[in-house]
């Protein structure tokens, strides 16, 4: 087996995928190991501030977000998986280098600068960049068969704010494609899963996944591969559809790609269980 | 200064806060037609943009749609005028909580509310802790009770939760506006 020479990234879990998905964190790192990415976790992180912050007090929530940057260590880039973590992980990022006052306020803060430098990026794009080339030298399970639905939810899909950053479209069904699956373009990939509504008010967000899961099923998909752990859980917990699908973390289905064998302490997490539809397709055992 | 300019001011400042000058709205209704969540509103997205242009500021301060809205940003990436209708959204939520009016969905308040209090203690999001909370101040026990024991049985609800250690840099943050007024 050739070298493969080894990457150091700051990695942020979240609060999602460092509890409820933790599968989707394991699945990842595990992944990442594999193709010579080394995930370091940012140390002693704490909530991205998420909608909720954002929602009830810009200060807080920039302020959270500010101190994950203050604990990065310069010269390696962070990296997310959740959406909305990179999302506010970028604001704040992009807010204080138009804003000195507040950044030099926070600073004084928490005792330390925050690196405006560094690169802050999504699991799929350092795969895209820093990993196609070794992809196809370490799979080790064809993916053929599996008919997927790229579901990315909204949140990748550029919110307005972050117009001028990167464009996340199309790299699952890249990635995915290159090892073997088949991607399914003609199913709701871009539908809102409901986000924190399906805590306050799940009858409204039940139809809308249904009409997700049901979009899947008549496009004869045999699954759906999300980019967002909140979105995956939504799509499992909120849909009363009569055929079901398997909600794959995408990171999942990359790991077992790669050859992973400890899938089976993910996939006893999910509500639909998706071993038999692995089993047909003799990816798993 | 009268009532009709104190109205206008309060539209401007939604423009100002949000970056976003809703007067090009010219009620095409693109928002509406793209949004997941328009039922469960009192008023579709393009509707809210007139009562700002109207100057009913009260009404747009006071109306559930801007809680339901998450913003998933689907009508602003299709709005032909650009106008970035989520973050107005986002700018009237805020304004609704500091200018103390009546909340259009009291029960989506409280659970940003109960979420934010489990990041003060912990500095991280404990989903258990926050359904529990919420369920008992909205008085909502059975409400999607077997989906949380679901989410039980498959481990995905953790009993403790994941915590920061530096409990007192995120107790400085929590010296901020939200913890002053709430």
């Amino acid at each position: 087996m050739s070298q493969i020479s080894q990457m150091d990234f700051s990695y942020f879990p979240g609060c999602s995928l460092a509890t409820t998905a933790v599968e989707s964190s394991l699945s990842m790192i595990k992944s990442a190991r594999i193709l010579g990415l080394n995930l370091i976790e940012l140390e002693d992180w704490n909530c991205c501030g998420s909608s909720s912050a954002s929602t009830l007090c810009k200060n807080l929530a920039l302020a959270m977000a500010a101190r994950n940057l203050s604990l990065a260590p310069a010269g390696r880039p962070l990296v997310a998986m959740c959406p909305r973590c990179l999302h506010y992980l970028r604001s704040a990022q992009l807010c204080l280098r138009d804003d000195g006052e507040t950044r030099r306020n926070l600073e004084e803060q928490f005792g330390r600068p925050i690196n405006l430098d560094v690169e802050i990026i999504h699991f799929m794009e350092v795969l895209v960049r820093y990993g196609l080339n070794r992809l196809g030298e370490k799979a080790r399970r064809s993916l053929k068969g599996l008919k997927f639905v790229p579901y990315y939810g909204c949140t990748l899909a550029r919110p307005p704010r972050l117009s001028r950053q990167k464009y996340f479209q199309g790299e699952m069904e890249n990635i995915l494609t290159a090892l073997g699956a088949e991607p399914v373009t003609t199913a709701l990939s871009h539908r809102c899963c409901g986000s924190f509504l399906s805590a306050t008010d799940p009858e409204v967000v039940t139809p809308l996944v249904n009409e997700i899961i049901d979009s899947a099923v008549a496009s004869r998909a045999n699954c759906l591969v999300t980019a967002c752990a909140m979105c995956q859980l939504n799509l499992e917990i909120r849909c009363t559809t009569k055929t079901r699908l398997p909600i794959f973390h995408f990171s999942e289905i990359l790991a077992l790609a790669l050859g992973a064998e400890d899938y089976e302490e993910w996939f006893v997490r999910h509500l639909v269980d998706p071993r038999p539809l692995l089993q047909d397709l003799a990816l798993v055992a | 200064m009268d009532t009709a300019s104190q109205k206008r001011s309060l539209a401007d400042a939604v423009m100002a806060r949000s970056g976003t000058n809703f007067k090009a709205c010219y009620q095409c209704r693109a928002c509406a037609g793209g949004c997941p969540f328009i039922k469960a509103m009192d008023y579709p997205p393009n509707a809210v943009l007139r009562l700002l242009q109207y100057g009913m500021t009260q009404e747009a301060l006071t109306c559930k749609t801007i809680w339901v809205c998450v913003g998933c940003h689907t009508c602003s990436s299709q709005c032909p005028m650009g106008i970035d209708l989520a973050a107005v959204m986002d700018t009237l939520r805020l304004m609704a909580v500091e200018e103390g009016v009546a909340i259009g969905s009291p029960h989506i308040l409280d659970f940003h509310e109960e979420v934010l209090r489990s990041l003060e203690r912990y500095g991280r999001a404990h989903k258990l802790g926050i359904m529990l909370r919420h369920k008992m101040s909205t008085k909502s026990w059975f409400k999607d009770l077997d989906v949380g024991l679901k989410m039980l049985a498959k481990r995905k609800l953790d009993l403790w939760p994941s915590k920061v250690k530096d409990i007192k840099e995120i107790a400085g943050l929590f010296q901020c506006y939200w913890r002053e007024t709430s």
